[in-house]
């Protein structure tokens, strides 16, 4: 329960001040989580895996078997091996798109925070006609145009993302650039390229990586909800979203083939969170700021 | 102790946990109060005095502990259930707080605020509980009091918002009232106006009245017992008159020295007491008072005074070095 | 009050412009030509020519924007090729179920996740605060679709308490409806609670601590008035902006409720309009429930006003 609580203890005022934090077990838990769906998803090619797309019509919905180790789905084909790869779309569209918002946001935040005037207004404002439209909603609307591949589902995912990256840095960067070593390195001449790379990126970094984090979670869940809706990656590739959309068809029949990629992804979008949530508690040097 | 006591505060301490450690904001106090009779409590900024008032009233914070006995009429507050306590409060125990801006709510109207207060305690129904508020605004002395009903806190003055502060505590009748530094939070104007107003009402109930400030002036001539407070003890605790006339503890008389004086030579320093107040959370051995005090020696760095009593009756004070004969009433 | 209406309206109408500019920008910059997909794959190049000609697609980008905009200003979002019906009519005629869906499922999330955060608030650091705030963040991390299923499964599959799909107007058969309505607005409340207990709680504990709660618990008021009167009011605000900014997350969320509940609301319209390449449906929805969401955020900025006397009588 440790690890929980540092997430609640943000807004608990009861709490005083700075003592030193322990990762607790849960955390370590959520960790491995991470590390055993990276591995997998990585060696998805060498494990020995039946193909996840080869369909085998006379074995359909198939119980747990020595063959099948969680049984196959409605269409014969192996619900490990498709998990298995499902993990990597979920990972690769996960990490990616955070990237997109990570270096656009992230540049943009910086670039307002520092140099602040018409440009800052500016980043701001169109931050905010981006955040006019309802995500999910904007991002279906741009799949429909562009078609369905791996590739436009995470341009749009990370484009969705930049006003988030956006903010943490240039907050970030607004309270760091009033530091006596920026007014230091000012002072004794540093051009703004080497300011911005050299002083301030590397703090601002910290709390960019902790939000990554939840960014990933955050894709993971967005990227499961369209391919739910048959709108995200196109078939036969098997995603964890496609995976409980087709199982949702058989709830009655195999409750499992909805259940079981139900669980992975309640489980690697939970131990995101749960580290981003614990690094964020842990590089944010003001308690319970957002 | 005079007569038989409205209020008597036996052997009180209250802690509080920190993250520096604990800390002990109300040191062992004894004080009595009788009905009708007035009591200030002086003292330094975080000498304890709003603790105490607040573990009178039963209102610490949820972490503090509380020991000794708190006695009103016969009753032990410190003992009595969430139930009981109601039932006493407002009736009995009324409270005003220092910023007025702060004690009023913000989001609800003057009237409900005295309106829920009358109709909690007593059988009144809207109407009447509507009139008696509207009595009560104009007997602390806010004009057109109906109006002002409908009104929020922040549309009213700062004076006026303690009036309304001072109309609630008054609603049900009191026997005693706890006014916590009820001006340090108003125009200087203004203060006056309102110590009086409290002093005037007070006669006028006959309630008990606890007065708590920082500032020896504003008890002078409106309490009939005084007692001053130090780093969460009374270090000194006598009838006004004999206070003014021979204050005994050093501490006193510097609280004394530090009150501006209007005769004073214009751009003349302000006296102030020299050093600070001990760190709560490390208790000294000996006299809290002793490492800013000019009379200490190295008996009171390594002996805590008890508080005895002196010549005059009901005369107390907590010090090996009283002021006696040496400057006397140095005021 | 006025002024500051007024300075938020000024706010507006720029931020609208360009939500539709950038609507606009999607619809025509992405390959898929709308002749295209109207004439189909077997075209003849000239056909297409004659059509993009009639419908102004061969003018400048800018042109066509202003065309476009004055038409919608006028009322005008454009007809569906595929149904023939505007899309005024086909958002009018979906806008109640998605309405009610969205009212149903804020409700419920307030249900559930307002006393939760004023029980953990009273009694904060105790162990029932500690098990709520704990599942909520769980809960944080539930998708939309996931809790569907399991809703699904729970109620309609394994206890066969309520039907899974369907819908029949409420006007029709209240009753029918409500019963067809359950399942989807507890899915979005379930995604709602969390965000709404953190805020809200937190919130409490700070006002809690607050010199007016101390006067109010010195006039021996009853607990319950205290947490409800005194302190719930002065605790919500932040809850009112969170509320405000959630009916974009609900927005979403109605998207996959609607398709997994076969709701004919919006989000289903809007689907559709994607299965079947229907651009103008499309173009028209979007920039609707992107105005409509621009519009949703100014009236949470006027409700703040109305719930802090302080901001409407100009004195923050």
């Amino acid at each position: 329960m440790a690890t929980l609580e540092l997430a609640i203890e943000e807004d608990v005022a009861a709490t005083p001040a700075r003592r030193v934090r322990r990762l607790g077990p849960l955390f370590w838990v959520a960790f491995g989580w991470m590390v055993v769906v990276f591995a997998v998803a990585l060696l998805a090619d060498v494990l020995p895996l039946p193909s996840p797309t080869d369909m085998d019509m006379l074995e359909r919905r198939a119980p747990i078997s020595a063959e099948h180790w969680l049984g196959t789905d409605g269409l014969g084909r192996d619900e490990l091996a498709r998990l298995v790869y499902g993990a990597r779309i979920s990972l690769v569209v996960g990490l990616c798109a955070p990237m997109i918002g990570l270096g656009v946001g992230g540049a943009l935040g910086m670039l307002a925070g520092y140099f602040r005037g018409r440009f800052e207004t500016w980043v701001v404002g169109s931050m905010d006609v981006l955040l006019a439209f309802p995500p999910l909603i904007l991002a279906l609307a741009v799949t429909a145009y562009l078609g369905q591949s791996i590739l436009n589902l995470t341009l749009i995912l990370g484009v969705l993302g930049i006003p988030a990256f956006m903010r943490v840095a240039r907050a970030a960067t607004l309270t760091l650039a009033r530091r006596e070593f920026v007014i230091a390195a000012q002072a004794l001449g540093a051009t703004h390229l080497r300011i911005l790379l050299r002083e301030l990126l590397p703090n601002v970094l910290l709390p960019l990586a902790a939000f990554f984090l939840l960014g990933v979670a955050l894709t993971i869940v967005a990227e499961g909800a369209l391919s739910f809706l048959g709108l995200g990656v196109p078939p036969p590739i098997s995603s964890w979203g496609s995976m409980i959309g087709e199982g949702r068809e058989s709830l009655e029949a195999a409750p499992r083939l909805a259940f079981i990629p139900a669980i992975a992804m309640f489980l690697t979008v939970l131990s995101f969170n749960l580290v981003g949530d614990t690094l964020r508690a842990l590089t944010d040097p003001r308690q319970g700021a957002l | 102790m005079t007569g038989r006591a409205l209020l008597s505060v036996e052997d009180v301490a209250v802690d509080l946990p920190t993250a520096r450690g604990n800390l002990r904001a109300v040191d062992h106090v004894d004080l009595a109060l009788a009905p009708g009779r007035t009591l200030g409590i002086v003292g330094e900024s975080g000498c304890g005095k709003t603790m105490l008032s607040r573990a009178i009233l039963q209102l610490l914070p949820k972490q503090a502990k509380l020991a000794g006995r708190v006695m009103f009429d016969g009753q032990n507050l410190a003992r009595c259930d969430e139930p009981a306590l109601r039932k006493l409060r407002a009736r009995s125990l009324a409270v005003v707080f220092q910023d007025p801006m702060t004690s009023l709510n913000p989001v609800l109207t003057i009237g409900t605020q005295l309106i829920e207060t009358l109709q909690e305690h007593l059988a009144l129904d809207l109407g009447a509980a509507r009139k008696r508020s509207a009595e009560l605004l104009a007997a602390v002395g806010i004009p057109a009091p109906e109006q002002r009903l409908a009104q929020y806190p922040h549309q009213l003055s700062g004076g006026m918002r303690q009036r309304v502060a001072i109309a609630i505590a008054l609603s049900c009748e009191p026997r005693l009232l706890i006014a916590d530094e009820p001006t340090t939070a108003l125009d200087v104007t203004i203060q006056a106006q309102i110590l009086d107003l409290l002093a005037r009402e007070q006669r006028r109930r006959h309630m008990a009245m606890i007065l708590i400030t920082h500032d020896l002036g504003v008890v002078a001539g409106r309490t009939d017992e005084v007692a001053v407070m130090y780093a969460g003890r009374v270090v000194e605790r006598a009838p006004t008159q004999a206070l003014f006339k021979r204050m005994q503890m050093p501490y006193t008389e510097a609280l004394l020295g530090a009150i501006p004086k209007l005769d004073a030579a214009p751009h003349a320093p302000l006296p102030a007491i020299s050093g600070r107040p001990p760190d709560p959370t490390r208790p000294l051995a000996g006299c809290a008072f002793a490492p800013r005090c000019r009379y200490a020696d190295g008996h009171c760095a390594s002996a805590k005074p008890p508080l005895s009593a002196a010549e005059t009756p009901a005369h107390h004070y907590a010090c090996f070095h009283p002021l006696r004969l040496a400057e006397g009433a140095g005021a | 009050m006025l002024g500051f209406v007024a300075r938020r309206l000024t706010y507006l109408v720029p931020v609208l412009l360009a939500v539709s500019l950038l609507t606009f920008l999607i619809a025509s910059l992405l390959p898929g030509d709308l002749a295209y997909v109207i004439l189909g794959d077997q075209a003849t190049p000239d056909k297409v020519e004659a059509l993009r000609h009639d419908m102004g697609l061969d003018q400048p980008l800018l042109i066509r924007y202003v065309g476009w905009l004055g038409h919608i200003l006028q009322g005008d979002f454009g007809r569906s090729f595929r149904t023939g019906q505007t899309v005024l009519q086909a958002v009018a005629e979906r806008l109640p179920v998605s309405f009610e869906l969205m009212i149903l499922a804020e409700l419920a999330g307030l249900l559930i996740g307002v006393p939760l955060a004023i029980v953990c608030a009273a009694r904060s650091g105790g162990a029932f605060d500690r098990f709520v705030t704990s599942s909520a963040f769980g809960m944080l991390s539930v998708p939309t679709f996931l809790s569907a299923i399991l809703l699904i499964y729970l109620f309609a599959v394994e206890l066969r308490l309520l039907p899974a799909t369907g819908y029949v107007p409420f006007a029709e058969d209240p009753l029918g409806n409500l019963r067809f309505m359950a399942l989807p607005a507890l899915t979005l409340g379930f995604a709602e609670w969390p965000g709404i207990m953190r805020v809200l709680r937190s919130d409490m504990i700070a006002t809690l601590q607050e010199d007016f709660i101390a006067l109010a618990r010195a006039k021996g008021l009853k607990p319950s008035r205290i947490l409800f009167v005194h302190a719930l009011k002065p605790s919500s605000l932040t809850l009112v902006t969170v509320t405000g900014i959630n009916i974009g997350r609900l927005m979403g969320g109605a998207v996959i409720v609607e398709s997994i509940f076969a709701l004919p609301g919006i989000g289903r319209l809007l689907v559709g309009a994607i299965y079947t390449r229907d651009l103008v449906i499309l173009q028209g929805v979007v920039l609707l429930v992107a105005t409509g969401f621009v519009i949703m955020n100014f009236i949470v900025d006027m409700l703040y006003a109305v719930l802090d006397p302080r901001i409407r009588h100009g004195h923050a």
